[in-house]
């Protein structure tokens, strides 16, 4: 007894290690980031152009394709998503189809980031011909987190109770308004969690963009939807990887700029879940 | 009137129910399309097992197994360092850390997930490269190692979270008949909770691998990118993604080079394919 008691005790140790070799560098990157980050970060380098080949300036251009590059990944992810979620939820039925449904999801969210960018430059760039641009970066990105915005979604709505259904049914509405009026209104805040979260990873991903939108360096912001963009990811891989003798403090800065934006997302969708699971009714 | 428009929105949402299955076979095809035309000039066996990757050389030579190995070692690291790792913070989240730890700990490890490969990338090329070339004493910390240290460190979330959910999904009866029988928390953890989740476990240890295997920016930021067979985890290595990443760029649409590039990614696809389909089947046979 007392032999089992102590392998219990190194075991649960070992456990414990194990966990914070996991926890603990999280915690020190994100240290290191702030603290080597924060001095860079003034006004002058959130809005200004990058100077002297990427060695001075500011990071207005990466920041400003970056949101343009989420947004249009958004647009076209969403409606997709948000319909495919309610045919889940509200239609399918237990069978082979269902089942390939979910295994292409399945599949569709394990596929490694740089093969969509391949399928992105082989369809939107060369076969559309919509050249390397905004609108090619951005379709790509849509298609890679759709399984992410379907997923979370999906259970959004099938946590809203049958019975809310039964007696939408029941008053006469049909299965259409049902869903529109008494289901998605419940679960909206389920939804947007899983958009923001969408959005947190459409602007970190790299290799997508390489090949259909990133532009090593461009002097003006883009103007339309056919323009390549710059984008803060590969802005951090360029200054890190492609320019020597890049400040120390420019990469920082650009590190801490990108993790912000990415970590307040998921912030920000944390919360809401947080708050609409302490209101919710049912 | 009202009846014509759902009957349009009910199968707008049947369209967009099979859009995922559409995307998958879309992005099969065209890896297909681009890819195929690889074999007209190269034999499938000598692509694959071919020992030399000069692609710009004329003429080219287009042999992956460098980069096949060089995959092969970084993911076999990475899988050494996280699967006890992972497994190992998931039994000790889902059954010993207080509820409030417990909490925090997720937080964590959600946040890890959270953190972009790019950024990662980063902080390893700044922090973790010096230390590996200072502790071996060797030319160049844009090792194999490094790259396999920091894999792991990606791959951990994954199986953490879905290793977790395995461990909870055990029914309590389980745990509550081996304390009856006086077994202590450890020997019923090792031996009635894990075998119980075993297979959704091993989808956990499969999709963690999977995550090594598909990743990209991180691995060519920290391996040196080095197309020659590795004899040794310390030496620079490139992997599949990263050849991919790296020489898109410089490809000219409708070369050898760019359809061997492609070729590559059929190989990515596939790998990931079986892998997220085996998971899957483990992770049914649970429920």
């Amino acid at each position: 007894m007392r032999n089992s008691r102590r392998s219990e005790k190194i075991a649960f140790f070992f456990l414990f290690l194990a966990t914070l070799l996991i926890v603990v560098p999280v915690g020190l990157i994100i240290a290191i980031i702030i603290q080597k980050g924060l001095p860079a970060i003034n006004w002058q380098f959130l809005s200004d152009m990058p100077r002297s080949g990427m060695r001075a300036g500011g990071i207005l251009p990466a920041i400003v394709g970056t949101i343009y590059l989420v947004g249009g990944a958004i647009l076209f992810a969403l409606p997709i998503g948000l319909l495919a979620a309610i045919y889940l939820s509200e239609y399918s039925r237990d069978n082979l189809l269902t089942r390939m449904i979910k295994l292409a999801i399945v599949n569709l969210a394990g596929v490694p980031s740089v093969v969509y960018g391949l399928f992105g430059l082989a369809l939107f760039v060369v076969f559309c011909k919509f050249g390397a641009s905004i609108l090619s970066g951005s379709l790509t990105l849509g298609i890679m987190i759709l399984p992410l915005i379907i997923t979370s979604s999906r259970e959004a709505l099938e946590s809203v109770p049958d019975s809310f259904r039964e007696v939408s049914l029941s008053l006469g509405a049909s299965k259409w308004q049902t869903i529109r009026h008494i289901v998605l209104p419940n679960a909206v805040p389920g939804i947007l969690t899983g958009t923001i979260l969408g959005l947190g990873r459409a602007a970190g991903e790299t290799a997508p963009i390489l090949f259909t939108v990133a532009a090593f360096y461009l002097p003006q912001l883009p103007k339309s939807l056919f323009d390549q963009a710059m984008a803060l990811p590969y802005h951090l891989y360029v200054i890190s990887t492609q320019v020597p003798n890049v400040d120390e403090k420019i990469r920082y800065g650009t590190a801490l700029v990108l993790l912000f934006l990415v970590l307040f997302m998921n912030l920000v969708a944390i919360i809401i879940r947080y708050h609409f699971r302490k209101k919710k009714k049912w | 009137m009202r009846k014509l428009k759902e009957f349009i929105i009910e199968k707008l949402i049947l369209v967009c129910g099979l859009a995922s299955i559409f995307f998958v076979v879309l992005i099969f095809l065209f890896l297909l399309k681009e890819g195929l035309s690889v074999f007209k000039s190269i034999s499938l066996p000598d692509f694959l097992f071919g020992k030399n990757w000069y692609p710009i050389s004329d003429p080219p030579q287009l042999g992956i197994l460098p980069l096949i190995l060089g995959s092969l070692l970084v993911t076999v690291g990475a899988a050494a360092i996280s699967i006890p790792l992972g497994v190992g913070a998931a039994i000790y989240i889902a059954e010993i850390a207080p509820a409030k730890s417990k909490e925090v700990l997720k937080a964590g490890i959600e946040l890890l997930a959270a953190i972009p490969s790019v950024v990662l990338g980063f902080i390893g090329m700044v922090t973790l490269v010096p230390w590996v070339k200072n502790i071996f004493h060797l030319p160049t910390g844009l090792t194999a190692l490094s790259g396999s240290i920091m894999l792991a460190f990606m791959a951990t979330p994954t199986i953490v979270s879905i290793a977790e959910d395995a461990l909870y999904s055990v029914p309590k009866t389980y745990k509550e008949g081996a304390f009856a029988l006086g077994a202590t928390h450890w020997q019923t953890i090792y031996r009635v909770l894990l075998p119980a989740a075993s297979s959704g476990i091993l989808a956990a240890v499969m999709l963690g691998i999977g995550r090594v295997i598909g990743e990209t920016m991180a691995v060519m930021m920290i391996t040196g990118n080095s197309a020659i067979i590795p004899n040794s985890i310390l030496q620079p290595v490139r992997t599949l993604t990263a050849t991919i990443a790296a020489e898109m760029g410089e490809a000219v649409v409708g070369s050898e080079h760019y359809f061997a590039l492609f070729a590559i990614g059929i190989v990515l696809f596939v790998i990931s394919f079986a892998v997220n389909v085996t998971a899957d089947l483990f992770l049914h046979k649970r429920k």
